[in-house]
């Protein structure tokens, strides 16, 4: 058994932040809110996967859902963009609201254009890099120039430098971290309200890792984000907000500083210091 | 996508069709359906259209249509079994022929040849089975038949003349020459099936046997076939489907006289041979529909052989998985 | 060593030599095949052959010309019937249907697989030639499409069940619909299997002849339009073949070496239209 793992926070994380024993969605109530789960279950048939999820995504914010494997924490975050409807027999109960629209309700390629998804494993099309980044605009139907869109969320997922004069060279040519940055880039291509990234760091190395986490600190201006991760402490680092799952239930969800320092759920205590998961 | 409350009347719920018609996956859905219902609709058509085109020949003869030996247009007697013998003989021969060579190179391929000599020939032998069949018919009239009439069907009869089947006038053609050539025909298919199949035997098989001290042709004979059992028989069933159905090159080395003799040497007819040669002759109804008749027995013959082929398939492949 | 082991052992020996020699005799066939065709065809191959059209009965000399344009308007017909269903077809199956509709589908594609050829022909004399009362090249044309059908259908179903689920799951993320997602990310990765399988199934069709024998019929001159009866490359292979002349017996020959030499061109454009580009993901 090891000893008690201490998280060190950056101290960036900790400035500015009154030491608050309230819980998370309570602060984040006090936010302006982009999505809001309420009295969420899910069902994989018979089976449930997620139990009575309340959460509360602050507009501006990255939220991080953290949890051992098989806690629900990917299944969670595919019912944002409804992804989980590829799924045969996938059944949603509950409420998901997108900036007070029922997101049930709303058109399904609608809804994915304004709350986009960056997957665990690169997937950039077997295409250029200028088409990969294009491919929202052009299926939305966006006219106008589409090199100024596409410059731009290559800026905004920082490849622009190290693409600017290869655009038309394939997607596969580039490596594991600038392909995720290019996928990245073409899910901010259509400049969505939320971004929902699902371990998008678990396949690549260090250093790309440290790249994207940069990046989620600078995309959080202008768009909402919600992280998975099964990396303490990357949640740690990058997010304002952490959602902690067990076995398909919410345990606990603070201000990321709290839920670290000062868990209020023993269960909580007991992943990040190690005990299991 | 928002579900529309069905009112009372047509209105709302046209509106609600148009609705999802403007859908692009509606329509698609829609369209590719469409295309892939038509397979459905020209499968019916030719079942249909085979059973509607030869009912004045199955009225007129029934059951006895499979157990007449007469082929008689002038006096418009039809009987099929000339012909079913004539199929299921040069297709016997055949596989008698091809499937020892087919599996011998098979397992000389998947087992003892370097990779690259393997690929390679597997490679021409793929293309060998892309041979149209009516080169292997053209080659077959002017090579096997007069090689079969010098050499080989002469040393048969004086060696083996004792036996019926080497007995008789020799021409050439005939029912050793179509089993031939056929033969040559299903070779290389049984070839490339078989060996993937083995190919495909885990190699702790073969090392197992080997490790024990099997030597490697009783570690391929008695391990890796048997384990590979349930694709070579699906091969054979496959080539034998495709002997059955096929059409020239039986038609131009077979002799084309309907009849059925002991002798490997005759002359003889198949069904696909007889409808290729005789349908555009086809004077009257009767003839026409005897023809058509005997392309149904052709049909079920091969339908059945192609379901006994996945249904061994399926089964010895469970009993197989079970090993596994 | 004892008795026991050395028959094993010759036993091995035995057997493996067997079936060495049965390689080389199945390799050799193809050798024997192609060597033939080739002194036989390409002493009779002239400029003739591709120019002129068939001369009377009992003269010499003439070629093939009507054949070689026949063929090529079957295979146009043939392509116009197979390639929509089968590719469509095969969308169909790989991507919208449910349980048991894809099954009857299947099991048709597959029934449609195993018909002889003749049979099919048999098809579309019931269907066209019975009813204009006369053959024509769409009688034809319609048989090579049938057969056509099932081996595009099975192969388009193939690669587009190939297409990593990823690629799909990121261009819906992206806001594609079903359809969209289809037509612009998955049947672009899977185009060159899809190719490949057509031109295999069309240099299988080219090679066709029963089902031509009474629908397309033949023709000794060309054939205008579609409504008529034309020649084409394998039937006039058959008729020349077991014709009496041995004149004609060399333009068999010719038209048998430019048929092979086609269908096996086909067949290996269609290999390195597969085999290259066929990306990878680097990680």
């Amino acid at each position: 058994m090891h000893a008690p793992v201490k998280i060190a926070l950056p101290n960036r994380s900790l400035a500015g932040l009154k030491p608050d024993l309230r819980r998370g969605d309570e602060i984040a109530a006090e936010l302006p809110l982009r999505m809001q789960i309420s009295r969420l279950n899910f069902f994989y048939g018979a089976k449930q996967a997620l139990r009575n999820i309340d959460v509360k995504i602050a507009a501006n914010r990255v939220t991080a859902l953290i949890g051992p494997s098989g806690c629900g924490k990917s299944t969670l975050i595919r019912t944002l963009n409804r992804m989980y409807e590829t799924i045969r027999d996938a059944r949603v109960e509950g409420q998901i609201l997108l900036d007070d629209q029922d997101v049930l309700s709303l058109d399904v390629t609608d809804l994915r254009r304004r709350v986009g998804m960056v997957f665990q494993k690169p997937n950039p099309f077997p295409k250029s890099i200028f088409d990969n980044v294009a491919y929202g605009l052009r299926v939305n139907g966006c006219k106008g120039s589409l090199g100024e869109a596409v410059e731009h969320s290559l800026h905004r997922a920082a490849l622009w430098e190290e693409v600017k004069d290869q655009l038309r060279k394939s997607a596969y040519e580039l490596s594991g971290g600038q392909q995720q940055r290019l996928c990245i880039a073409r899910a901010l291509a259509v400049n969505p309200e939320v971004l929902l990234l699902d371990e998008p760091c678990s396949a690549l190395d260090p250093i790309s890792t440290a790249k994207i986490e940069e990046l989620l600190f600078q995309l959080k201006e202008t768009c909402t984000i919600v992280i998975v991760t099964h990396n303490m402490q990357q949640a740690a680092r990058v997010s304002d907000f952490t959602a902690f799952l067990l076995n398909g239930e919410l345990v606990e969800f603070s201000p990321t500083p709290q839920l670290f320092t000062t868990p209020a759920d023993p269960r909580t205590e007991a992943y990040i210091t190690g005990r299991f998961g | 996508m928002a579900m529309e409350r069905a009112g009372s009347g047509w209105g709302p719920r046209a509106r609600a069709l148009v609705r999802r018609l403007r859908s692009g996956d509606e329509i698609a859905h829609l369209v590719t359906f469409l295309f892939a219902g038509s397979i459905l609709l020209i499968v019916g058509l030719l079942l249909n259209q085979l059973w509607v085109n030869s009912a004045l020949a199955r009225h007129k003869f029934g059951w006895s249509f499979f157990f007449t030996r007469v082929w008689d247009p002038v006096f418009e007697q039809f009987g099929a079994l000339p012909f079913i013998f004539g199929t299921l003989v040069t297709s016997a021969l055949a596989l008698l022929i091809a499937i020892p060579l087919g599996l011998g190179a098979a397992i000389f391929l998947a087992e003892l040849a370097p990779p690259r000599i393997s690929d390679t020939l597997a490679f021409l032998l793929d293309l060998l089975a892309a041979v149209p069949s009516v080169i292997y018919g053209l080659i077959g009239i002017f090579t096997v038949v007069p090689l079969l009439r010098e050499y080989v069907e002469p040393f048969l009869k004086a060696t083996l003349g004792f036996l019926p089947l080497f007995q008789g006038p020799v021409y050439g053609v005939g029912f050793l020459a179509a089993g031939v050539v056929l033969a040559v025909m299903i070779v290389p298919f049984i070839i490339s099936v078989s060996r993937e199949v083995l190919l495909a035997v885990p190699r702790e098989q073969r090392e197992a046997a080997l490790a024990l001290g099997a030597t490697r042709w009783e570690a391929t004979w008695k391990v890796v076939v048997p384990y590979a059992r349930a694709g070579i028989f699906g091969s054979i069933f496959l080539a034998l489907a495709r002997a059955l159905g096929e059409t020239m090159t039986v038609t131009m080395v077979i002799g084309n006289v309907p009849q059925i003799a002991a002798s490997l040497f005759a002359p003889g007819y198949s069904i696909a041979a007889v409808i290729a040669n005789e349908f555009t002759e086809a004077t009257g109804d009767l003839y026409l529909h005897a023809l058509v008749e005997l392309g149904l027995v052709l049909f079920l013959l091969t339908f059945i052989l192609n379901g006994l082929a996945r249904l061994l398939i399926l089964l010895t492949a469970r009993r197989g998985g079970a090993h596994a | 060593m004892s008795f026991r082991r050395r028959w094993r052992k010759s036993v091995n020996a035995v057997m493996l030599s067997v079936t060495g020699i049965s390689a080389l005799v199945a390799v050799s066939v193809l050798f024997f095949i192609l060597g033939y065709l080739v002194w036989h065809g390409a002493r009779a191959l002239n400029w003739d052959f591709f120019t002129k059209l068939p001369k009377p009965v009992g003269e010499t000399g003439g070629g093939m010309a009507n054949a070689i344009v026949g063929s090529a308007k079957l295979l146009l017909l043939a392509s116009l019937v197979g390639v929509p269903v089968g590719l469509l077809g095969g969308v169909y199956l790989a991507e919208f249907s449910g349980r048991t509709v894809s099954f009857a589908v299947r099991y048709a594609t597959d029934l449609l697989n195993g018909v002889p050829s003749i049979v099919i022909g048999i098809f579309a004399y019931t269907m066209i030639v019975l009813r204009t009362k006369h053959f024509s090249t769409i009688a034809g044309g319609l048989a090579l499409g049938v057969m056509m059908i099932p081996i595009a259908v099975r192969s388009t179903e193939e690669f587009l069940r190939g297409v990593p689920r990823e690629l799909r799951e990121g261009a819906m993320a992206l806001g594609a619909s079903k359809w969209k997602t289809i037509a612009t990310v998955v049947a672009p990765a899977a185009y060159r299997g899809i190719l490949t399988a057509v031109l295999l199934a069309l240099a299988r069709v080219a090679g066709e002849t029963a089902p031509l024998l009474f629908t397309a019929f033949s023709n000794r001159f060309w054939s205008p339009g579609w409504n008529q009866p034309t020649a084409s490359l394998p039937v006039m292979i058959f008729t020349y073949a077991i014709a009496p002349y041995e004149d004609w017996h060399q333009q068999a020959w010719a038209a048998g070496l430019v048929l092979l030499g086609l269908v096996l061109a086909t067949n290996l454009i269609a290999r390195a239209v597969l085999s290259r580009g066929v990306s990878m993901q680097r990680f």
